[in-house]
């Protein structure tokens, strides 16, 4: 297992540990509401130094990023970020990832699911036709991402950079926490605002700087250190997809509403049969549920009609510690998917019943 | 960790106060630490006659579920209501006002079938 450059602060603030693609991480400090009420409200620090980082390189690079990603990533200009994903050959998705244009045609950074990162590494490879420079510079990449409405206040005080005027989805490069070469970009999986942080881990004294310093201006501001769990917590209340529940190798980039970042602007993997399914209209969607029985949806639980007839299935499910009820995504079928339909969800021998609800469940 | 040396304690990390014929049943303090922040809890066997190992109901956490499994046959008698409104004492008070149902035992010769404050501590050290 591996150890990410924070998993000793981790231990020393009592983490509740679990791997998680192989890697050491803190899944809760003081507990999954508490953390997930301090992000929504003040702010959080999450470790997520297991995510995976490649950069490619030269005049070729652009070229092999938009024939393997569904979002059209030559909009991008010096310092901006978009989500996208890799479409794979058989009508799913072989990861959904973040491109940062670090220099126009020339450098880029891709961010993917630390449980993918050999798989999209091997998948990039094997479309790098025209000898792009790849380099994967995970390992030697610590990632925290600092959420909520007090982050930027919290980071703006460690750097020269203008945070505060950092528009989402941009980022800037420098001098962070007394360390160089620091990347900081207004993202995040929260909903919450803030930004993530990457930096370079080969010297060994810049992550605990970094992390002490966060913490240093940060405790004045509610800041609290944040697990998986609610990080967790967090996205689906936002309905943000996680690689795994609700998308995965079988799961069309349409049918999981990622419409909005498949551009048929341009050829990419696949594109033609999406752009068929599209046409077609979709037989599946993802959609928010809410339970109107009591009970919590949870990934792989069956989805039924009042006639008791299989729709779907459910991705991904909790209480949300926000809204303080719970909630799901589930793909369902045409005609059992539109806003307000009555649903079950089959809750080992029961069925509950629940309703289809518009996305994001939770807004600031 | 907290383990009370006067429960008996099973392997699927429940604790069991025993008062004549009368059970009391809840999860550990372990247990509800693993669990993490719990939502609520489920249980629809009141009245019927279980056996050991019988699933009496389940405790719904923030980020996963669990079944409870009845530690020695016999019928529940009380749910603590407490628990529809406060699920969290679960988290807070696990072998206080944290307690999940009560039962009477139909064969007392189970009981000794039971880990002790000690083996349970072997158990989840």
């Amino acid at each position: 297992m591996f150890n990410t450059p924070f998993t000793k602060q981790h231990i020393a603030l009592g983490a509740k540990m679990a791997e998680f693609a192989g890697y050491n991480m803190p899944i809760s400090y003081t507990g999954i509401n508490d953390e997930h009420a301090a992000v929504r409200t003040k702010a959080g620090l999450f470790d997520v130094s297991h995510m995976g980082e490649f950069i490619l390189k030269g005049e070729h690079a652009l070229d092999l990023i938009q024939r393997i990603t569904s979002n059209d990533a030559s909009k991008l200009v010096d310092g901006q970020a978009q989500y996208s994903c890799f479409p794979n050959a058989t009508g799913g998705i072989v990861d959904d990832l973040l491109v940062y244009c670090i220099a126009q045609n020339k450098t880029y950074m891709l961010v993917v699911n630390a449980s993918n990162i050999d798989k999209d590494w091997n998948w990039v490879s094997s479309h790098n036709t025209n000898n792009v420079e790849m380099h994967n510079i995970s390992e030697k990449t610590g990632l925290l991402a600092l959420q909520g409405p007090n982050a930027i206040k919290i980071a703006q005080q460690l750097t020269d950079m203008d945070l505060v005027n950092l528009k989402y989805y941009t980022f800037v490069k420098g001098k962070f926490a007394d360390v160089e070469n620091v990347l900081v970009s207004a993202t995040g999986y929260t909903g919450a605002g803030g930004v993530e942080i990457y930096f370079e881990t080969t010297d060994t004294s810049a992550a605990e700087k970094i992390w002490n310093a966060i913490f240093a201006v940060g405790e004045p501001h509610g800041l609290k250190p944040a697990g998986l769990g609610c990080r967790d917590t967090l996205r689906l209340e936002m309905g943000f997809c996680l690689f795994g529940n609700d998308i995965d190798d079988t799961t069309s980039p349409l049918e999981a509403g990622l419409g909005w970042i498949t551009k048929f602007t341009k050829e990419f993997t696949n594109s033609e049969h999406f752009a068929a399914q599209k046409a077609v209209g979709l037989q599946r969607k993802l959609v928010g549920i809410e339970m109107i029985d009591k009970g919590i949806p949870r990934h792989g639980y069956k989805m039924k009609n009042a006639e008791g007839v299989e729709i779907g299935v459910v991705t991904s499910g909790t209480q949300s510690p926000s809204l303080n009820k719970a909630i799901g995504m589930a793909y369902l079928v045409a005609g059992s998917n539109a806003l307000d339909t009555e649903v079950f969800v089959e809750v080992r021998d029961k069925l509950l019943k629940a309703k289809v609800v518009k996305l994001p469940f939770y807004q600031a | 960790m907290n383990i009370p040396q006067e429960l008996k304690y099973t392997k699927d990390h429940e604790w069991i106060r025993i008062d004549g014929d009368v059970a009391t049943i809840g999860v550990t303090d372990f247990a509800q630490h693993e669990l993490g922040d719990i939502v609520f809890v489920d249980i629809n066997a009141i009245g019927k006659e279980l056996n050991a190992g019988d699933v009496f109901g389940t405790v719904e956490a923030v980020k996963t579920v669990s079944d409870l499994f009845l530690p020695v046959a016999g019928t529940i008698t009380e749910i603590n209501a407490g628990l529809e409104s406060a699920p969290e004492k679960v988290n807070t008070d696990p072998y206080g006002d944290g307690w999940m149902v009560k039962m009477t035992i139909k064969d007392a010769g189970e009981i000794a079938s039971l880990l002790d404050a000690d083996a349970y501590s072997n158990l989840v050290a």
